[in-house]
């Protein structure tokens, strides 16, 4: 267990090391600039993750709240304030959207959340599209320039990218912390056994209302960083297919999982900036990677590689043996292990 | 007071078009615990299946009725294919049955922008109903009252289907306790197909009949989805009843949103529904509790 854990501290430290250095090994710009979406996307897949992977509530509504933070944000810049102000009334817009969201949504679960999270996510997308006076509709609204917190230049790719490593890394630290907290621990006691958690006197509610929050939280902290990184906004960004993109990453990662989404959220970034330099139908291969994904490895993509390679190993070791076995000279016993 | 004649006309006009799209989501919700989220596609694939026979393939133009029954067909056949092929693989597990609609929903939508492109088609209306119907200074489209019409005839006749067959019996039987259902020999897989294309034909149809009035465009299929689900939240899953209170109710508020509050006409159209789910999240005929 020990080596295990060894083997996989070493794995993270590498892990950690190419993606600090990560500036100096890519060929060029293109490349680091589509790493910082694979970062923020990341961290909008945590925190879908926590509730779709460890609180087994769905959300078909996450681009919505993703949306409506990097609305506010770019709305505000517009207005003419600063980036301070504008960053922490993005906030509180977000949060108290989805304070709104969860409070509706957690009427229900399974797949009554479901629909009220995917209706909810459309009001915003219609909000956006149309409520013209407001948002711009199909035109958005642009962000002039991005931030120079502490002297770092957000508008140099590199900056940029590691602004938003940074602000990776402490999601990963928070998403950690809480999977492993009692709270953690409780949310996923409510997905497993609500009942049981209610007898045992645990609020299953308010437990997954703040699950909600800090799911809401990660999101708005992605939406921010997408707003600067692409310095426009359009109801695009909040639609129904924006909320499965990121469903996707999480679903075909493997929920339930730190590792997982941000293993989706690379795969998806990557392959929707790769393919669709070479065909236009994006969506459709998206469609088709999702029924894929959920008919054959339903648990995602880092367990169900895990499985695979476990079983092919497996009957590659077996078959090997019975070759060896069966193979000219009877030799004492082949340890088959 | 003209206006409002024609805008409350309309509103029945779009409950019509609501009911035959919804009716079949919430049998399908009632049935199959799933809320298909191709529903919009299948509308659309309708709409652009008919406007194509319509316009004509390889040459051979279609009338208006004959392409509404193929196309309705089509669709009615690919729910079912959705349904024995890919949803029967995941039986039991409504999470993996959603996420695969959605899926094909993706792949529907890309269908549709690559054969026909990104720019509306308009459908003709049949001959005959495209003239005028004068009520005292109000004049009415009469394509938009033959929409009201036929929406009645289908109405009825599924409830004639549901409340006076021997099919509708086991759908309802399937609909309030599946397992039960099985228990006195009613095969309820074999069900979830039947529901699943009477379902898919029902938005094809609606998709094909709603061309002339809302035009065959890309996106068509999201404008739409969102309302079957609001119908559904508001009527109660699995009710016919449910479907028709809810389709109305939907269309008015949809067209006047509309006409008076143009840029929150989307928000409007969800506040009952969210004063349903807060007071009666069953619906207000729900059947089954979610």
């Amino acid at each position: 267990m020990s080596g295990m854990s060894n083997a996989r501290n070493v794995a993270l430290a590498a892990a950690f090391a190419a993606l600090v250095a990560l500036p100096f090994w890519m060929p060029g710009t293109y490349y680091i600039n589509v790493s910082s979406q694979v970062l923020f996307y990341a961290i909008f897949a945590l925190g879908l993750n926590i509730l779709v992977g460890y609180g087994g509530l769905v959300s078909l509504g996450h681009a919505g709240l993703f949306g409506i933070t990097a609305y506010a944000s770019a709305y505000l810049l517009a207005m003419g304030l600063g980036h301070t102000t504008a960053i922490l009334g993005a906030l509180i817009v977000s949060l108290g959207t989805t304070a709104v969201f969860a409070a509706l949504a957690l009427r229900a679960t399974g797949i009554g959340f479901i629909m009220i999270t995917l209706a909810l996510g459309q009001i915003i997308w219609g909000l956006a599209y149309r409520w013209i006076s407001l948002t711009g509709g199909d035109n958005g609204i642009n962000v002039k320039a991005r931030p120079e917190p502490f002297g770092v230049d957000l508008g140099a790719p590199n900056g940029f990218y590691y602004t938003a490593l940074v602000i990776f890394l402490i999601a990963v630290v928070v998403v950690t912390i809480f999977v492993r907290s009692p709270f953690g621990a409780a949310l996923k006691g409510t997905r497993d056994q609500p009942r049981r958690m209610n007898a045992l006197g645990y609020h299953v509610w308010a437990i997954r209302f703040w699950a909600c929050m800090l799911s809401g939280l990660l999101t708005a902290v992605a939406g921010i960083l997408f707003v600067y990184y692409t310095q426009f906004i359009s109801p695009q960004t909040t639609s129904l297919t924006a909320s499965a993109e990121v469903l996707l990453m999480v679903i075909a990662g493997g929920p339930a999982t730190l590792l997982g989404p941000i293993v989706g959220a690379a795969l998806v970034v990557i392959v929707k900036n790769v393919v669709s330099g070479y065909i236009e139908r994006w969506n459709f291969l998206l469609g088709a990677i999702f029924v894929a994904i959920v008919i054959l490895m339903p648990e995602g993509l880092v367990p169900g590689t895990a499985r695979l390679w476990r079983q092919g190993w497996r009957a590659f070791r077996r078959r090997r043996s019975v070759v060896l076995a069966g193979s000219a000279e009877p030799k004492p016993a082949e340890p088959t292990q | 007071m003209n206006f409002w004649l024609v805008l409350a006309v309309n509103s029945v006009t779009f409950g019509g078009l609501l009911f035959l799209l919804s009716a079949g989501f919430s049998l399908i919700f009632g049935l199959m615990r799933i809320p298909n989220l191709t529903h919009g596609s299948l509308f659309m694939l309708g709409a652009y299946f008919g406007a194509a026979f319509i316009i004509g393939v390889s040459g051979v133009q279609m009338n208006f009725w004959l392409a509404a029954i193929l196309a309705t067909l089509l669709v009615a056949l690919l729910g079912a294919l959705t349904e024995r092929f890919l949803l029967r693989r995941l039986p039991g597990d409504a999470l993996a049955q959603v996420l695969v609609t959605l899926g094909l929903s993706f792949m529907a939508a890309d269908f549709c922008l690559m054969v026909w492109g990104g720019d509306p088609l308009n459908v003709e209306t049949p001959n005959g109903l495209g003239g005028f119907v004068r009520v005292g200074a109000a004049a009415f489209p009469i394509y938009r009252v033959a929409i009201i019409a036929i929406a009645a005839v289908f109405a009825a006749a599924l409830w004639m289907l549901l409340d006076r067959t021997r099919l509708g019996a086991m759908i309802r039987a399937g609909v309030d306790d599946p397992d039960m259902a099985r228990v006195v020999g009613i095969r309820v897989s074999q069900l979830f197909t039947i529901v699943f294309a009477l379902g898919a034909g029902l938005a094809g149809f609606a998709g094909i009949i709603g061309g002339p009035m809302l035009s065959v465009y890309p996106g068509l299929d999201q404008d739409m989805l969102p309302l079957a689900l609001v119908v559904v939240i508001l009527g109660g899953t699995g009710s016919l009843l449910g479907s028709f209170v809810g389709s109305i109710i939907v269309g008015f508020i949809y067209n006047f949103g509309q006409a008076l509050l143009p840029e929150l006409a989307y928000f409007v159209l969800f506040l009952p529904m969210l004063l349903v789910l807060i007071f009666r999240p069953q619906g207000l005929f729900g059947r089954y509790i979610p």
